[in-house]
């Protein structure tokens, strides 16, 4: 079989999506810890477009985008499914999927920003959650996926463990009192999977980590994709 | 409620919708075709996508999909054998569908703010717009098509944009062609199939209604 390697961070939900797929999978992966900061030549070589974590690398050919990623995985590996057979299933899936991702933004503006444009990002997220809420948890079993984890359930993991830690650095609540009681219900399932528990990086860590990275980012003196740059 | 077992709910600009105007045109799928108002949008529209209230929505048997790309998937998926646009090999299938993410990522914003915007912002957009296109073109390489010998899944999803870029051009006051003649050589060979030619609107007809948008925003 030919190799497979996963270029990763561990502060990462991106890069913890693909090790949660591998793992579901049982395929077998060597894993390369990419430091944000310094960013390895491979790495630049694999991603020329983007730059960015997670690669996954089989045998010796790159593909990048996380959700890309998952795909590929789901037909090259088709046990344990990510993906639901049925294609109006499978295209009712992906429109949630591109929900996590686009919608997602919003509370990463939230750790990037501050001030007004804090603001409207927490408008924009609590938003989101609430269409979360109402449309794609109304009627839901345990998880997108039915009883067991699907792709959407990956796809929105970053909710179940950074966003509170985001709401922790920024002192912005979102998800607090007896709002959303289906999205707490599933964070709570969701991090209870013991995949899931396994392959969750620590929350102090993480504090530490994008605490750290909020201060460089606010600074201006950096930006997360173009690394240091200097304002005009 | 329509007879057809396809209804696509659209709007004639639309570059998303184009694309998916091309997939049913490809495959030769019969379908209704209902014209938006998005200043006015149809209780189907709005009961097809709640989320959104967007078009395109394909809708089949009554069933709406939502999200361009998402529905030229479902298309494929539903109608595998007719013409296919994704290749077979998964990790063939994994670039295409990279390089579609990267066209939505970019093109349409960086496009709306090289007419929507003025000065430094529209000298930005315009940089960043050419820098993508020359990318895409790189991608291209000598390939006829990005999909190979056969017109594919990233050609359908790129070429709704050439209708719109005598705007671009016109508004932002620059020259594709200069910086990306391979890439217009590209969109000028996908023009000849019947296909693309009946899904996008002439590139003249698009710059009035941006004008006429412009002058509805306030941007004049």
């Amino acid at each position: 079989m030919e190799t497979v390697k996963l270029y990763g961070a561990w502060p990462s939900p991106y890069s913890c999506r693909v090790i949660w797929a591998l793992k579901l999978k049982g395929i077998p992966f060597e894993y390369i810890e990419e430091d944000l900061y310094n960013k390895s030549p491979q790495l630049l070589q694999y991603n020329p477009v983007y730059n960015k974590i997670p690669v996954l690398v089989h045998g010796g050919r790159p593909i990048c985008e996380s959700m890309v990623i998952l795909e590929y995985l789901d037909e090259k590996w088709p046990q344990q499914p990510l993906l639901p057979t049925d294609p109006y299933e499978r295209a009712e899936a992906r429109f949630w999927v591109k929900f996590a991702e686009d919608k997602g933004l919003s509370i990463r503006m939230i750790y990037r920003t501050e001030g007004e444009k804090q603001e409207k990002a927490r408008r924009d997220a609590l938003e989101m959650l609430t269409i979360l809420e109402e449309h794609g948890l109304n009627g839901k079993k345990k998880f997108f996926g039915g009883d067991n984890i699907n792709i959407v359930d990956i796809a929105f993991g970053w909710i179940a463990h950074w966003m509170g830690v985001i709401e922790e650095i920024t002192g912005v609540k979102l998800v607090e009192g007896n709002k959303f009681p289906l999205l707490k219900a599933w964070m709570h399932n969701f991090k209870e999977v013991s995949l899931i528990n396994e392959n969750l990086p620590n929350r102090e860590k993480m504090v530490a980590f994008f605490r750290t990275r909020r201060s460089l980012i606010l600074s201006a003196a950096w930006h997360p994709d173009f690394g240091f740059i200097s304002r005009r | 409620m329509s007879e057809k077992e396809v209804v696509l709910l659209d709007f004639w600009p639309s570059p998303f919708g184009m694309r998916l105007r091309i997939a049913l045109a490809e495959k030769g799928i019969d379908y209704e075709y209902k014209e938006e108002d998005l200043w006015n949008k149809s209780p189907l529209l709005l009961k097809s996508n709640p989320v959104h209230k967007k078009i395109p929505v394909l809708i089949h048997k009554g069933k709406p999909v939502c999200e361009s790309l998402i529905a030229l998937q479902y298309v494929e998926e539903v109608w595998p054998h007719k013409s296919p646009l994704l290749p077979s090999d998964p990790y063939a299938r994994a670039r295409a569908r990279f390089w579609a993410d990267y066209i939505d990522k970019k093109l349409y914003d960086l496009g709306r703010r090289t007419w929507a915007t003025k000065g430094e912002e529209q000298e930005a957009a315009k940089k960043e717009f050419l820098d993508s296109l020359k990318l895409l073109e790189a991608e291209l390489g000598d390939k006829p098509y990005f999909g190979g010998d056969k017109f594919g899944f990233v050609d359908a999803v790129l070429i709704p944009y050439y209708s719109w870029f005598y705007t671009y051009e016109t508004c932002g006051n620059f020259s594709i062609e200069a910086d990306c003649p391979k890439l217009i050589f590209w969109a000028k060979r996908c023009l000849e199939k019947e296909s693309v030619k009946k899904s996008l609107p002439p590139q003249e007809k698009v710059y009035g209604f941006v004008l006429e948008l412009k002058k509805r925003l306030g941007l004049l």
